[in-house]
């Protein structure tokens, strides 16, 4: 035999072992395999995608520029601080989107400008303006400033939301950045996308404010809300009693007197009966002082305890209240109550996120689709097989098994690079059982051209292969590269057919042109091919 | 077996003016249609909700909609799908889930006040934003271009200009040809579609490679016949691996139709059109263009 013949089919032969072993944990779960083959041999298989395995894939957008208001509000709350402290009189602070405007008699300028550049360095004057002896600045952050300002609110956002889902139980999520301000979440086999959601999408901004019991709420709603109040509406809890809960209007006072980040850590504690359970509070020590501090000088007025703009109790200050505990009622359900804790826990966001893209799929439809996937690729390619058969005999039988080779390297390098098989992945692995036999075509019909012009068999195989060449690698060099752009544009799903596209056009051209090589090399190193059956 | 017997010899070319007026007139009526009416889009592109429904029992659309109740508004589609007889429906709303708030949750509650908790399964849906919508429309179209334009550039590179301009001209034309049949067959424009037009124009060049790869070996055979012989005597002697290379790929689209996914469908269909399209327009568009091209140098 010749020697490029041995070292050939050694190759191939090789080559196979390694893609069945490769197949092994794919076909078999994990924990049948024995303990040889997972410290020594691959464990990685062939993932299923979320349209395949059921579960919720979101891409969130993180509202930025709010973060950056909130930002510029405290500054500016900071900044009129400062102001007084320093008796600057007559100076007035105002926030404009993200700007600071800033109006002060002319007089006080030097003054103030050494405010400014203490501890406000980070904001720049835009715009100068004198007029009658008051001067107008506009003050801005520099570019570079807001845009690490919008990277930290996007970075918090996965982070808190990391947390959250790590703590709701998800077992393999995703959560990644995309892009400028977008969070990409997917969550696999997911049992309840809509409470998964509702974790995921809360700011959950905890706020304790002051009720204004002498304002009257009628007043307040029908002519706007006096100076320095507003009307938040409560907080409809699933659990008895909270029914038409977010009817009830307050009027609280603007000023907030504590955030939820001083919160140490949220539990589910049991209500007395025929009350739901509620949520503790467990503040951290600087948090605990700020609570006491603030019970104790206003005993008997009543606290409103505000999450994401919505009253959740407001409670009357029996007393002060120290050792840094607090508690949340609001006919809750357990399972909303337990909710609520891991977002407290978790923390809040640093913006508002908004749901720009979700695709839910339920198990039972992967399932489905999976066997009318596996339907159609045995009923497809059987027809591809028994047609080769017949069109071509001998040819078409080795067509047939490199096609059959074909379908094993493509899914067992599919299994090495742990690949996520979609739905359209399993359409695009069915498509290219009907392309990976073009080569072999292309070949057939050359020998057969060369057949005619009476070449010998050997003769024929060595023109057909030579000719058919070059068009192979071009046919399959165009439709790899429209493969590669679709991978460009597209998303989960499409990129998963993207995928099963490229890795079989590459094993088609290995199996339809090397391994029918090999054959017709061995049959005429072995002196056995006069004829060929085409 | 043979399809096609040696020595065939029709003279394709001589069909080029009714083809090529047929393929002028029929891209033209697409284009026409796609600034008129525009392409039905779905969720991934016009951005809104799809709902996919499995009752137990067989229902009517009009009750499924009743049962939605306020949820239903004038707004939105409620059709069959999937296989007869698995009482699945798509709900189409056009707004967003970010705006509706807890569809998922209001849609269950409706649902089971009329079916009980049992009697329904939501299976499946997706909610795109206006914002994720537009840029995938953007997206998708400028990636249909972009890769009809490489391919016309490869073949150039690889063969000659004028066989680029002929792959490009043919390519534009089968994209055309599907797009008419997926809004004749009302089947919506989704990331699917997408795909499957770049397949077929990744696909469908194929064929004129194949056809430009032997023009160019008969030309440097044949010195003395025209171009116009040349190309039939190419044409003719590639025919049948044309033939069979796309039946193939033809036999397990056709399993893909029938037996895949109802979400698949669509893609499938594209394919099955787009396919056979990429083979007429090999043969009708793209020598024309080669010839066209001669004769005008010519003169």
């Amino acid at each position: 035999m010749q020697r490029s013949v041995l070292i050939r089919t050694i190759l191939f032969s090789i080559a196979i072992v390694v893609a069945l072993i490769y197949l092994v944990p794919t076909f078999v779960s994990k924990d049948k395999l024995p303990s040889w083959w997972t410290s020594v041999l691959p464990t990685d298989q062939i993932n299923l995608g979320l349209d395949l395995q059921g579960g919720s894939h979101l891409i969130l957008t993180v509202k930025v520029d709010k973060a950056i208001e909130n930002n510029v509000e405290r500054v500016k709350e900071d900044l009129a601080k400062a102001l007084r402290e320093r008796g600057i009189s007559g100076a007035s602070v105002e926030r404009q989107g993200t700007q600071i405007e800033l109006k002060f008699p002319a007089a006080s300028a030097e003054q103030l400008r050494g405010v400014l550049k203490g501890d406000f360095g980070n904001f720049t004057e835009v715009k100068t303006q004198t007029s009658g002896g008051t001067t107008e600045l506009l003050l801005s952050m520099s570019k570079q400033e807001l845009k690490s300002l919008r990277d930290y609110a996007v970075d918090q956002s996965l982070e808190t939301i990391r947390n959250r889902i790590d703590q709701f139980g998800v077992s393999e999520p995703t959560i990644q950045r995309e892009g400028q301000e977008d969070i990409l979440i997917q969550l696999p086999g997911i049992q309840d996308p809509e409470r998964a959601k509702e974790i995921i999408g809360k700011t959950a901004l905890l706020e304790f404010k002051f009720v204004d019991d002498t304002a009257s709420v009628e007043d307040a709603i029908r002519n706007g809300p006096p100076p320095g109040r507003q009307v938040l509406y409560g907080h409809a809890g699933k659990g008895e009693g909270g029914i038409g809960a977010e009817k009830t209007a307050y009027v609280v006072e603007s000023p907030t007197l504590m955030t939820g980040e001083y919160i140490a850590d949220a539990r589910v504690r049991p209500g007395a009966q025929l009350q739901g359970p509620y949520v503790e509070l467990i503040l951290n020590p600087g948090g605990a002082r700020l609570f006491e501090q603030i019970t104790a000088a206003n005993v008997r007025r009543r606290l409103a305890i505000v999450l994401d703009n919505r009253v959740y109790s407001a409670p009357v200050i029996q007393e002060r209240i120290g050792g840094g505990r607090a508690s949340i009622t609001g006919s809750f359900t357990i399972e909303e109550a337990r909710d609520l804790a891991i977002i407290l826990r978790a923390g809040a966001l640093p913006a508002p996120v908004e749901i720009a893209e979700e695709r839910t799929v339920g198990p039972s439809l992967g399932s489905d689709s999976i066997h009318q996937g596996v339907v159609s690729f045995i009923v497809g390619s059987s027809l591809v097989i028994l047609f080769m058969l017949i069109y071509y005999k001998g040819a078409g039988l080795l067509a047939d098994l490199a096609l059959i080779f074909h379908v094993l390297f493509l899914l067992a390098i599919l299994a090495s690079f742990k690949a996520v098989l979609t739905l359209p992945g399993i359409a695009g692995i069915v498509l290219i059982v009907g392309m990976a036999v073009d080569a072999n075509v292309l070949i057939n019909e050359r020998i057969r051209e060369e057949l005619r012009l009476g070449k010998s068999a050997r003769a024929a195989i060595e023109a057909g292969f030579q000719h058919a060449l070059p068009a192979i690698i071009d046919t399959n060099v165009t439709t790899f590269l429209s493969g590669v752009i679709l991978y460009q544009f597209g998303t989960g799903p499409i990129k998963g057919f993207a995928v099963t596209l490229c890795i079989g056009i590459l094993t088609t051209v290995v199996t339809a042109v090397f391994m029918t090589r090999l054959y017709y090399d061995y049959s005429i190193a072995r002196r056995r091919l006069t004829q060929i059956s085409i | 077996m043979e399809l096609i017997k040696p020595g065939t010899k029709i003279q394709f070319t001589k069909y080029r003016h009714v083809a090529v007026a047929l393929s002028s007139l029929v891209n033209l009526t697409v284009l026409i249609f796609l600034f008129i009416h525009g392409p039905n889009l779905g969720v991934d592109f016009a951005g809104g909700t799809l709902v996919q429904l499995k009752l137990q029992d067989h229902v009517a659309i009009p009750d499924v909609r009743s049962a939605l109740g306020s949820l239903a508004t004038g707004d939105t589609v409620i059709q069959d799908f999937g296989q007869q007889g698995f009482n699945e429906f798509l709900v189409r709303m056009e707004k967003p889930s970010v705006e509706i708030g807890t569809l998922g949750e209001q849609i269950r509650a409706n649902l089971s006040k009329r079916f009980g908790e049992k009697g329904f399964e939501i299976r499946r849906v997706e909610s795109v934003g206006p914002k994720v919508g537009e840029e995938l429309r953007q997206k998708g179209m400028w990636s249909v271009i972009g890769a009809t334009a490489m391919m016309g550039v490869y073949i150039w590179l690889r063969f000659e200009l004028r066989f680029g301009l002929g792959a490009i001209v043919s390519l534009i034309h089968d994209a055309l040809v599907t797009i008419g049949a997926l809004m004749l067959a009302h089947y919506e424009f989704d990331l699917t579609i997408v795909a499957a037009l770049l397949t077929i124009v990744g696909y469908s060049v194929n064929d004129t490679v194949i056809v430009c790869d032997r023009i160019r070996e008969n030309m440097r055979k044949i010195k003395r016949e025209s171009l116009e012989s040349i190309i039939n005597t190419s044409i003719n002697e590639t025919l049948s691996r044309t033939i069979i290379t796309v039946s193939t790929a033809i036999m397990v689209l056709v399993a893909l139709f029938f037996l895949g996914s109802a979400v698949i469908r669509p893609f499938a269909f594209a394919l099955l059109v787009g396919f056979f399209s990429g083979v007429y327009s090999t043969i009708f568009i793209a020598s024309p263009v080669i010839l066209l091209w001669e004769t005008k140098k010519r003169k």
